[in-house]
């Protein structure tokens, strides 16, 4: 696993899709590829009130990287000072390998250079000290990038202060 | 080269400020303007798509002449001394011909609306049309009722609210980013959100409390709480006494209006009713009523914004925190506001409006924006004059203005039309000549004077420069003007020079806004004192529930509720909406934005289609008087089974922009086009259809 989190506040989110485009404007994509996306998990009703989600999914940079392991070239490769997992574009040949490996759907091909792409955190954006394109625009807020203990942090202090009964301490 | 522009996004009309970032002269990454508070960065997914607008080589590049017949899409390229020339000679025989008066421009609002109705004033027309009316001039006319100030007038504390309650006010898919972000703070800290819509849009999914009213019933609802506030006196006394005036003559109109008359008109339960009413008083004064955005629904539109702003009156949500507030200028402070080119002096106009604003036949509309959707029939009418020449600026009158077959028997009898857009719209493919702008990327802007709890005011940049053959419009305008011999109104050479012109006077100059992007009047917050210091605008200074303005003209205050028609066995009601990946009709082609929405579907009721024999994604025809469309059916019980709902805004015709180029149905090729004759917006939701399948 990586060591930096994109942690979604799926709270806030309200599945407008700017991260979707300012990742894909950020790359200069074609139509087609989306290396993160925003999939709207359709109302049903829930205590008498309409419930919907908006689930982001971008790649997880997972410890044993699926698509590491199956790619026949060494294009995808994940960044030993950070976790960071990403396709080294000079060395893709386009075979697809990753794109069958991974179970989430995180490779994306990208028609324009039959090559894959995929969500890098915007690796030249965190080693100049920015976030990832998504994380700095998304309308919310809702999107945070940082280290993995940070952003559990949120959730922790989030839940803590529902639970707090101020006025009937025990 | 790397360098940082603080600007303006122009995806849509918010104006949110951007952080623009140039690389070797090409824009890499626009994200909102960090330093500016409620934006810190935000950028809806519209704004996101900006750099994909600037390099997408399907927008207008050069000025285009036409060809072939009107509406045959044939064009061909024009140096720009040919088109203006072309447009000169054609507007003087024109007005030779048949006076000033028979022009006509329409535009949405933006901040060169004052060089706009410069050009108007000097050629001597009185005929400036902006979009505002289509979308809220009711909402303007009832706010002046009540208050003399126009709703533009008005924002609202989202942050502090205790309660907000919106009437298909979707504030989080029709995004502008300060005002989500307010909701989503006052969410965070425990506000409720009520949500009132015969759909259930994303903001429904995170209200508390959501009601699928029966469609355009909402004023029998506000009738309902109106009478529960006042029989178990739950509001604000003191606020009311010092403020309000007519409080007795509403009391005695809304007493036949009890929550289990509304339940039966609106569906709604008459307990839960009482219960609104009850937990709003409690949350007094920081509630809200929004009073909407978009507020053209019915024929009556005016009285339903009215009664919205009634019941935040009774509250005492007026000039408080969490609730609605009076925007400040520059004037508070002891201030100037920039300078607008309309403060010369100008020829006398004797012509009134071909729209009939400001006559007895549409009194009340604000002059200011006039009807754009009265000009088809004005057009057709020539009463009592005609008009032969249409200036279109950064407006789709054939997907803006109901009835897009009558518009287009319009467009029919002009001798000239001209468009000036960055998109190849519908109506750029019936013009005579078309003009292509720079992006907003690509130009500085006029001023934006943003009043509001503190003044302060914005400006558009350029970023980079032009990538096609194209101006900006306050160029354009005074290169028509020089032809036409009225140059004299334009006192500069390019737009960076009109804004140094604006700034005279306000002390602050144009590179003040190179630090931020934005230069403010003074950092306190201005709140007038409640008791004492409302500076309202209504000729008795307080809050007009009985209207003068209305009575004057021959209007009620308090007209009795007219009963939404049972709908005929088979109909629906035709309602639209917003998405958070359109805006209006202009962004359809973007590459982006048509990747992930390409289409409009029709939202019906699942067991109104199943009597129909309508499955998902089958394709069906909508059809109403006006005209008839093939989309796809979008099976859902989570739309009221009298209503059918379609985004606004697709079903393109200009082929030049060929992603969305007859790409789902046009709302405005359905919509019939009525008029709310007090208020002045067009009744959008007044149109029944039928669904068959193909």
């Amino acid at each position: 696993m990586s060591q930096y989190y994109l942690f979604q506040d799926i709270k806030n989110c309200i599945g407008c899709h700017s991260c979707e485009i300012v990742c894909k404007s950020n790359k200069a994509l074609p139509v087609g590829p989306k290396p993160c996306q925003v999939i709207h998990v359709a109302p049903k009703m829930v205590n008498g009130l309409p419930r919907a989600s908006y689930v982001f999914m971008p790649c997880f940079h997972c410890e044993n990287p699926w698509c590491v392991a199956a790619c026949p070239t060494g294009a995808m490769r994940k960044r030993p000072q950070d976790g960071i997992v990403y396709v080294e574009q000079s060395l893709c040949v386009g075979c697809k390998t990753c794109v069958t490996a991974c179970p989430w759907g995180a490779p994306q091909w990208n028609p324009e250079t039959g090559k894959v792409v995929k969500c890098d955190y915007c690796k030249d954006r965190v080693d100049a000290g920015l976030k990832p394109a998504c994380a700095t625009i998304c309308t919310t807020h809702c999107l945070h990038f940082g280290k993995v203990e940070a952003m559990t942090q949120i959730r922790r202090e989030r839940h803590a202060k529902v639970i707090a009964s101020l006025e009937n301490q025990i | 080269m790397e360098k940082t522009v603080y600007s303006l996004c122009f995806m849509c009309s918010v104006r949110c400020p951007i952080q623009v970032t140039v690389k070797d002269g090409q824009v890499t990454f626009i994200e909102g303007n960090p330093k500016v508070a409620g934006i810190e960065s935000s950028l809806c997914p519209r704004g996101s798509a900006g750099i994909a607008l600037l390099y997408d080589a399907q927008r207008l590049q050069s000025p285009l002449i036409r060809t072939g017949e009107r509406g045959s899409g044939q064009f061909r390229k024009a140096s720009w001394d040919e088109a203006l020339d072309t447009i000169a000679d054609k507007l003087k025989a024109v007005i030779t011909k048949h006076g000033g008066q028979s022009v006509a421009l329409t535009e949405r609002t933006n901040l060169a609306t004052h060089v706009s109705k410069t050009f108007m004033k000097a050629i001597g027309s009185p005929n400036h049309f902006t979009h505002d009316a289509l979308c809220k001039g009711s909402v303007n006319t009832a706010c002046r009722s009540l208050f003399g100030l126009t709703d533009a007038q008005i924002g609202i504390d989202y942050k502090n609210a205790r309660h907000i309650v919106m009437y298909g006010r979707n504030l989080l898919e029709a995004i502008a980013v300060k005002e989500v972000n307010g909701l989503m703070d006052a969410l965070a800290a425990g506000a409720k959100l009520t949500y009132i819509d015969p759909r259930v849009s994303i903001t429904a999914t995170k209200a508390h409390r959501y009601w699928m009213i029966r469609p355009g019933t909402d004023l029998a609802l506000n009738y309902a709480l109106i009478h529960v506030i006042l029989k178990e006196r739950l509001h604000d006394a003191e606020f009311v006494e010092r403020w309000v005036l007519g409080l007795s003559e509403l009391q005695a109109f809304v007493q036949p209006y009890t929550p289990e008359w509304a339940e039966k008109e609106t569906g709604i339960p008459a307990a839960e009713i009482v219960a609104l009413a009850r937990e709003m008083s409690k949350d007094k004064p920081a509630v809200v009523f929004h009073f909407g955005y978009r507020g053209a629904h019915h024929a009556n539109e005016i009285y339903l914004r009215r009664s919205i702003m009634i019941l935040n009156s009774l509250m005492g949500s007026i000039e408080t925190k969490g609730g609605f507030f009076f925007k400040k200028g520059p004037g508070e402070v002891g201030k100037k506001p920039a300078r607008k080119l309309t403060e010369q002096k100008f020829p006398e106009i004797k012509a009134a409006r071909i729209d009939k604003v400001g006559t007895k036949d549409l009194p009340l509309p604000d002059p200011d924006h006039g009807v754009p959707q009265m000009l088809p029939q004005a057009i057709l009418n020539e009463d009592p004059y005609p008009i032969k020449a249409l200036f279109v600026y950064r407006f789709e009158p054939l997907g803006s203005i109901p009835d897009s077959t009558l518009t287009k028997k319009a467009l029919d009898k002009l001798d000239l039309i001209v468009t000036i857009d960055v998109n190849a719209s519908d109506t750029a493919w019936y013009s005579d000549v078309v003009l292509p702008e720079s992006v907003y990327l690509e130009r500085t802007d006029c001023i934006q004077q943003a009043n509001g709890q503190k003044p302060q005011m914005f400006l558009r940049r350029q970023a980079v420069p032009p990538r096609y053959d194209t101006r900006d419009w306050a160029v354009i305008a005074k290169q028509i003007g020089e032809r036409m011999g009225i140059g004299q109104y334009f006192p500069y050479k390019d737009t960076e020079e009109l804004v140094r012109w604006q700034l005279e006077g306000t002390g602050f100059t144009l590179e003040d806004f190179d630090k931020s992007g934005f230069v403010a009047y003074t950092d306190k917050q201005i709140l007038w004192d409640r008791k004492e210091g409302l500076k309202l605008k209504t000729p008795s200074k307080k809050i007009e529930l009985r209207s003068s303005l209305l009575e004057a003209a021959g209007f009620s205050s308090f007209p009795a509720y007219a009963p939404m028609p049972v709908l005929a066995n088979g109909d629906f009601r035709l309602i639209t909406g917003r998405n958070a990946l359109h805006t209006h009709v202009s962004t359809q082609n973007n590459p982006y934005l048509n990747e992930l929405l390409s289409e409009n579907v029709l939202w019906i009721n699942t067991k109104r289609a199943a009597a129909l024999g309508i499955k998902n994604g089958d394709l069906v025809t909508v059809a109403s008087p006006q005209g008839s469309g093939t989309i796809k059916a979008f099976v859902t019980d989570f739309i009221h089974p009298e209503a059918v709902f379609m985004l606004h805004g697709f079903g393109h015709e200009n082929k030049l922009a060929a992603r969305s180029y007859n790409k789902g149905v046009s709302d405005a090729l359905l919509q019939a086009n009525i008029t709310d004759k007090v208020g002045g917006s067009p009744a959008l939701h007044d149109t029944i259809v039928t669904v068959k399948p193909v």
